[in-house]
């Protein structure tokens, strides 16, 4: 674990260029909207061109673009993120107070397809070809093309609608939120999520235990009569795990980012439906942090997933 | 393996062929036939307006199946064009290329694609352009890293000292060797490009009504879900045999390109 250091530093340095070219693309592609970021005054009849005039100037948006830019990032940067332009309360303010809705969202999503993924990953690697195997291999080709909102709205129409056994959307009853309430809530969007996540997932795990089964290795390991249980858990599986749990820890950024499109269709108040939320109401300075944040979030959980690989697998070189 | 290519090859054909396999015009509104249970009539029913959603589905394949071979197409075209100038290149180019390429694929596209839908109001062309920008990064990668390995190969070598100018390395010997690779992640970028097309239409900022795409009909379907439930179910339904059938072409590409390099 010697390099670990410089790797460290190096990917920290790849990060910070990386992060202005996002927000240079997202500060350009918001001040490309026809009014800027004043558009949703534009719309108001009740506002006066005078008063747009007066807000363009207190605003600043009547500086050159790059002042701009540097003003806003330079705020950024410092934990200011503006104000929303929907309810005039600070941005990081409406931001954190959907975090404790996303990630318990996400983390009980993540485990859950987890839980979905090693018996499905692995029980179809070793009986490639027999009726497990299609049957994973058919239900994750599934998972992996199906729009998740029609997913959602799949579950909602036979599990809310038809059979009334679960609410079809929110995250509690208001009034009579207990606790099982809450988890009746909290299954369908799990679920979809879920299901999506270990899709892609048990595709994955399944392709890296076939290729570690075909190795030398493992047939030594039999040939040296080990049970076959403890040749597929304790050699094989430790080989494949390496490289899933790269791409579980990447896929984690969700935690951070929010499930944009899980969120919407079942009204779940986290960030992902605060994002659909911001742009029904062009909500820019929202609209803007939260994609940044998504951004830097994906910086984040690639690097830990490198890291992550790389303590698991010793052979990994941290690079 | 050829079932795949076969659903696909149809649902080509029928979107092709939407004016011919239509009973109704898709945007023909009947008030007196709304809101209809899938009949011999109305294959899959009508919607509020009494439109026919087989109707509708069909003309629908037109604008999805276009937005996700297009979009692909271009993604394509400038995934090739950044990852080969990023492999022949090499230095700073390269190194230049390759941070804009990671920068991109950490911007989550859906969200991306949804600010930019709003902000530029795009007609379907333009879609298919934004759709297909979100989309270079994978082709870009891969076909920089096939291009790097073969840049200082034998071949390479000698087509130069033969005295090919670098235009004719690139297309006569680079890019044949590149485009297995290329083909399997133009096919996922089909595949995704239809999801995407849907998922914008789906949050209203795709394809905009009245013009029929298999998204926006979900979108519109959404608030009947108890009432009128075959709206969500043949749109959706589309979808998922249209990505089916190009992720499992995409796979048979990529165990081909596999077998073919042992």
């Amino acid at each position: 674990m010697t390099p670990l250091p410089r790797f460290l530093v190096r990917r920290f340095v790849h990060a910070v260029p990386l992060l202005l070219l996002v927000s240079v693309l997202v500060f350009l592609l918001i001040h490309a909207a026809p009014g800027g970021p004043l558009a949703i005054y534009l719309a108001n009849p009740n506002v006066r061109p005078a008063d747009i005039e007066r807000l363009r100037r207190a605003l600043g948006l009547d500086r050159p673009l790059w002042q701009q830019y540097w003003t806003w990032l330079w705020a950024f940067v410092q934990g200011d993120w503006g104000y929303s332009f929907s309810d005039g309360r600070p941005v990081a303010a409406r931001i954190v107070e959907r975090m404790p809705a996303t990630f318990e969202l996400v983390a009980v999503s993540l485990a859950g397809a987890l839980v979905l993924t090693m018996p499905a990953g692995v029980g179809a690697a070793v009986a490639r070809g027999r009726w497990i195997d299609r049957v994973v291999t058919t239900a994750s080709m599934i998972g992996v093309a199906i729009p998740a909102f029609w997913f959602g709205l799949l579950l909602q129409m036979i599990f809310a609608v038809s059979l009334g056994w679960l609410p079809s959307s929110g995250r509690a009853t208001p009034g009579g939120a207990d606790a099982i309430d809450h988890l009746q809530h909290l299954v369908l969007p799990a679920a979809v999520l879920a299901i999506v996540l270990a899709s892609g997932w048990s595709r994955f795990l399944r392709g890296s235990m076939i290729q570690t089964l075909a190795h030398p290795f493992i047939v030594a390991t039999r040939a040296r009569g080990l049970p076959p249980p403890r040749v597929v858990l304790r050699h094989a599986l430790r080989n494949a795990l390496g490289p899933l749990i790269a791409l579980v820890t990447v896929d984690a950024a969700l935690l951070v980012s929010g499930a944009v499109v899980t969120e919407s269709v079942f009204a779940w108040p986290g960030l992902g439906s605060l994002f659909t939320e911001a742009l029904a109401r062009r909500d820019y300075t929202v609209l803007m942090a939260l994609l940044m944040l998504s951004a830097a979030a994906v910086v984040v959980f690639n690097f830990l997933g490198d890291l992550a690989h790389a303590v698991i697998d010793p052979r990994v070189p941290a690079a | 393996m050829r079932a795949p290519l076969v659903v696909f090859g149809l649902l080509v054909a029928a979107a092709a062929a939407a004016p011919v396999l239509a009973p109704y015009a898709p945007e023909r509104i009947d008030l007196a036939a709304r809101r209809e249970a899938p009949s011999a009539a109305h294959l899959f029913g009508t919607d509020e307006l009494g439109r026919d959603v087989f109707s509708r589905v069909i003309y629908g394949a037109r604008v999805s199946l276009a937005v996700g071979l297009l979009s692909a197409a271009v993604a394509g075209a400038s995934g090739v064009a950044i990852g080969g100038i990023a492999g022949y290149g090499g230095g700073a180019v390269d190194a230049a290329l390759m941070r804009a390429t990671d920068g991109m694929l950490a911007i989550p596209r859906l969200p991306l694609l949804m600010i930019a839908a709003v902000v530029l109001q795009p007609s379907i062309p333009w879609l298919i352009v934004l759709v297909g920008l979100a989309g270079w990064m994978e082709t870009a990668r891969v076909v920089r890293a096939e291009f790097r390995s073969l840049r200082g190969a034998g071949f390479v070598e000698s087509a130069r000292a033969c005295g090919a100018s670098h235009r004719r390395v690139v297309v006569r010997h680079l890019l044949p060797n590149a485009a297995a690779a290329v083909a399997v992640s133009v096919t996922l970028a089909v595949a995704r490009g239809i999801l995407l097309e849907s998922a914008l239409s789906f949050f209203g900022v795709g394809v905009r009504p009245p013009a029929a795409s298999w998204g926006n009909m979900l979108y519109q379907a959404q608030s009947t879900l108890g009432s009128e439930p075959w709206l969500a179910i043949a749109p959706g339904a589309f979808i998922l045999l249209t990505t089916i059938s190009v992720s499992m072409i995409g796979d048979d590409l990529a165990e081909q390109s596999v077998a073919r390099r042992l």
